[in-house]
């Protein structure tokens, strides 16, 4: 069972696993409703998909340094200058909202964080 | 009765005053302005929108960093802190996770030193407020504010007061000003505080098994009383045998009263991955040790100067700078040639400024050379209208005059008063002192 809590990205995977409250739990924290077939359905696709980057496993890591990125780039920055050619209007920035109102996006009332 | 320790960390979020956002072009200045009307792909989180480091964003915070005593990491990376709340447009905020920008440093507080846990860069996040449209409760949305650098400062739990949580963060807050990188302005939300507060027995060591996160505080003093608020509550439950729960609560100012917001019942799983389109930032020891060089002069500098050069007190250069206006002010009129002229000494217009001066952005130093040179100009009053206003008090007195020669010591305080008064503040003291004991 993976326990998805403990699970760090610069951790390696012990088991691999998928039960369908581990879908659960990704789907809440993805915010994606998942019916319970769909749950089932995706806790067997998750473990064999799974199961195939195991096989990573099987290669020796011994003394590769851990990357997380491959361009070989550093120190990417830009001046602290205003675009203005990139600036949405109002107009623009509302466009694709669901819901607007006075200039705003709306969505259902949620608890102050 | 037990007898409880407080155990209290900070978390300081600081919006910097950069011209642009953290990753995008868009200006920073989002107070007051329409909503929605400083966004881009970028900050909007579109699809396929690329985010680019604010180079004075990632040098000012390393410029914070030093000031606090900070390691400066040499090489540092953004992460993807990943939750679903409608003032995030991307379903993640680009923050730090395990390479900050800075780690560890400290301010010395007069209660013992606040160890610095950590120091990094991310973005802000969009504005939320609440409202009633069409009968419906709802939450509008403004994301000027989504991708303005922020910066976030995380103490060890060092505090051990509420005294010494609002000395540290007066502290910080100066520091930051001092900087010149924020604003730092509590009521525009430019500086928010997150106290963290959680008790033990005295006496015991190590963290306890729960803590209580404070958030909406917009002030040193509300952040002291929410403190007191919290410690005063957990003793309560902690006599019962309770263990109070790990909860995020608010500070509510009409009720002078944390309140529950949110109780946690699990531990945020955020999913930090690195930020993939953005490549890590290494730095040399040549460029940190250039943004030292050209770091601004620290609150503690200051003091010891004004200090040095110009006489004054510890209690003066304190409140100077404590205040960016009257060190303006104070500096502008002690180097003005007529004050130097007049030989007016720093404490006293250091004293002038302090407590005289309500706004110190409403008046020049020119203006304030001028009031403190006639006010001392009025003290050159002749001696003949001291001794007429002495003359006229002892001949309306003439039962304390009695008294006094009579041996009752009083009576001449009470005549020196009454002159004073007469004189209306002008006059030298002394010399109003020197004459009335010769009359008497």
């Amino acid at each position: 069972m993976l326990h998805y809590s403990n699970f760090r990205y610069n951790e390696p995977m012990k088991d691999t696993t998928f039960t369908t409250s581990d879908v659960r739990k990704i789907a809440g924290l993805a915010n994606i409703p998942v019916t319970d077939e769909e749950a089932q359905d995706l806790a067997e696709g998750f473990t064999k998909t799974l199961k195939v980057v195991d096989t990573l496993s099987e290669v020796d890591v011994t003394g590769v340094t851990p990357t997380n990125q491959v361009t070989g780039l550093e120190n990417v920055f830009r001046e602290d200058e205003i675009d203005k050619t990139r600036i949405f209007t109002q107009e623009e920035a509302l466009k694709n909202g669901k819901r607007v109102h006075k200039g705003f996006f709306v969505v259902d009332q949620v608890l102050e964080q | 009765m037990n007898t409880y320790e407080p155990v209290i960390g900070l978390e300081i979020h600081v919006e910097l005053k950069t011209k642009s956002g953290m990753f995008c072009g868009c200006p920073a200045d989002h107070f007051a302005k329409e909503p929605n009307t400083a966004t881009c792909p970028v900050c909007l989180g579109l699809p396929g929108a690329l985010p680019v480091p604010n180079k004075k964003a990632v040098e000012w915070t390393i410029m914070l960093g030093l000031a606090l005593g900070s390691e400066i990491s040499e090489v540092s990376k953004f992460d993807r802190k990943h939750y679903f709340y409608p003032d995030l447009p991307k379903g993640y905020q680009i923050s730090q996770y395990d390479q900050p920008l800075c780690r560890g440093g400290m301010i010395a507080t007069s209660f013992g030193d606040v160890r610095i846990h950590r120091v990094h860069l991310e973005e802000d996040t969009g504005k939320l407020q609440h409202a009633t449209v069409d009968g419906k409760k709802v939450t509008l949305v403004d994301f000027n504010r989504s991708g303005v650098p922020l910066v976030e400062i995380v103490t060890e739990a060092d505090i051990k007061s509420s005294e010494q949580a609002k000395e540290f963060l007066k502290k910080l807050h100066q520091i930051v000003r001092f900087l010149g990188i924020s604003d730092a302005d509590m009521e525009k939300g430019s500086m928010r505080l997150e106290p963290n507060i959680s008790l033990r027995k005295a006496g015991e060591k190590g963290l306890p098994n729960y803590k209580v996160e404070v958030k909406n505080i917009n002030s040193f003093r509300f952040a002291a009383m929410a403190i007191e608020y919290e410690i005063k509550r957990h003793a309560l439950l902690l006599d019962n045998g309770t263990t109070p729960t790990q909860e995020t609560r608010g500070w509510d100012e009409a009720k002078n009263a944390t309140v529950s917001q949110r109780t946690k019942e699990e531990a945020a799983d955020y999913r930090y991955f690195p930020e993939p389109d953005i490549p890590p930032m290494r730095f040399t020891g040549a460029y940190i040790e250039n943004i030292r060089t050209h770091m601004p002069q620290l609150p503690d500098a200051y003091k010891a100067e004004v200090k040095a050069k110009y006489g004054l007190n510890d209690n003066q250069a304190n409140v100077l700078s404590e205040d960016f206006g009257k060190m303006k002010l104070f500096s502008g009129t002690v180097s003005l040639p007529a004050v130097q002229e007049a030989t007016i000494s720093g404490p006293a217009v250091a004293n002038w400024i302090i407590n005289k001066v309500p706004d110190a952005s409403s008046v020049s130093p020119a203006h304030v050379a001028e009031q403190i040179i006639q006010s001392k100009q009025v003290t050159h009053v002749d001696d003949s209208v001291l001794i007429a206003a002495i003359d006229a008090v002892l001949s309306e007195n003439p039962k304390a005059v009695a008294d006094y020669k009579a041996g009752k010591e009083q009576s001449k305080m009470f005549l020196y008063g009454t002159v004073l008064k007469r004189l209306a503040g002008k006059g030298d003291k002394q010399k109003v002192m020197d004459l009335l004991t010769g009359k008497l």
